[in-house]
């Protein structure tokens, strides 16, 4: 008889785990507070381009307007570029405004990209604004702005 | 040793541009989930990736939690020499993982 209270006690543990593991998500998801803000990207935007200002253009973002699944978002940027000794494109960053974490990716190419063009695949834990930032060698920085509707957020991934 | 998939091409033309994608396994733990019991899952990430063309690098990457899983990363370069071009990736935990592709430029 013991026996059998305990196997049922490790039982209804397991089950209350269970039923928090698949609250905690949601929960997590309403009301955790490391999630990253506009005001949190905006910082990280700044510890990026520092007080340069930031020109709209010459970059393109390509991601989906609509995405199904956040855990896995293929996204790609462009920057127009001659890519000359004189004329590249340093670096290319991109942020997200409500992701645990501001960053995504910082990349640094040179002259010998040839093209300026990368592309990644990138998680997504709710409808966004993404930003993607250039840095050219003559020290100006430009962006271009998507907004992503993501049906699926990446957290839910954790209920297993 | 993780594996990793390199599509580089074999030959080019000098002064070409060329396509460079990178694939490689790695869950990228992002270190904000949970586990069955409530206790948060430590993060473990691939935090830097570079392309090294002949000794010269030619690409670098920081790679953020958002990135994800099995990391995915295409990029270009000019074709200027025969060599090698090699890949590194370092993480989390001592993690670390290199891949070189050949590529004859004519």
């Amino acid at each position: 008889m013991d026996r059998h209270d305990g196997e049922w006690r490790s039982r209804r543990g397991i089950l209350k785990a269970a039923g928090a593991l698949a609250a905690g998500c949601g929960a997590a998801m309403l009301v955790r507070p490391a999630r990253a803000t506009p005001a949190s990207m905006q910082i990280a935007i700044r510890n990026v381009v520092g007080s340069a200002a930031v020109q709209q253009g010459k970059v393109t973002l390509d991601i989906p307007p609509l995405v199904e699944n956040g855990s896995t978002v293929a996204v790609s940027v462009a920057v127009e570029s001659p890519m000359t000794p004189t004329d590249y494109v340093k670096a290319i960053h991109i942020f997200t405004e409500k992701n645990p974490q501001p960053n995504v990716i910082s990349i640094h190419l040179g002259p010998r990209a040839g093209r300026a063009n990368v592309a990644t695949r990138m998680r997504l834990v709710d409808t966004q604004k993404i930003v993607a930032i250039a840095e050219l060698s003559n020290g100006s920085f430009w962006s271009d702005t998507a907004d992503v509707i993501i049906t699926l957020g990446a957290c839910l991934e954790d209920v297993i | 040793m993780a594996r990793a998939l390199i599509n580089v091409p074999a030959k080019a033309k000098r002064g070409e541009v060329i396509a460079i994608k990178t694939l490689i396994s790695h869950e990228m733990e992002t270190g904000f989930r949970h586990s069955t019991i409530g206790l948060p899952i430590p993060r473990n990430i691939i935090t830097s990736f570079v392309a090294i063309y002949n000794k010269e690098e030619i690409f670098r990457a920081e790679l953020f939690p958002a990135i994800a899983a099995n990391p995915f990363i295409t990029f270009y370069t000019v074709a200027t020499e025969s060599g090698t071009i090699a890949f590194e990736w370092t993480g989390d935990n001592g993690f670390s993982a290199t891949e070189t592709a050949a590529i004859t430029v004519e």
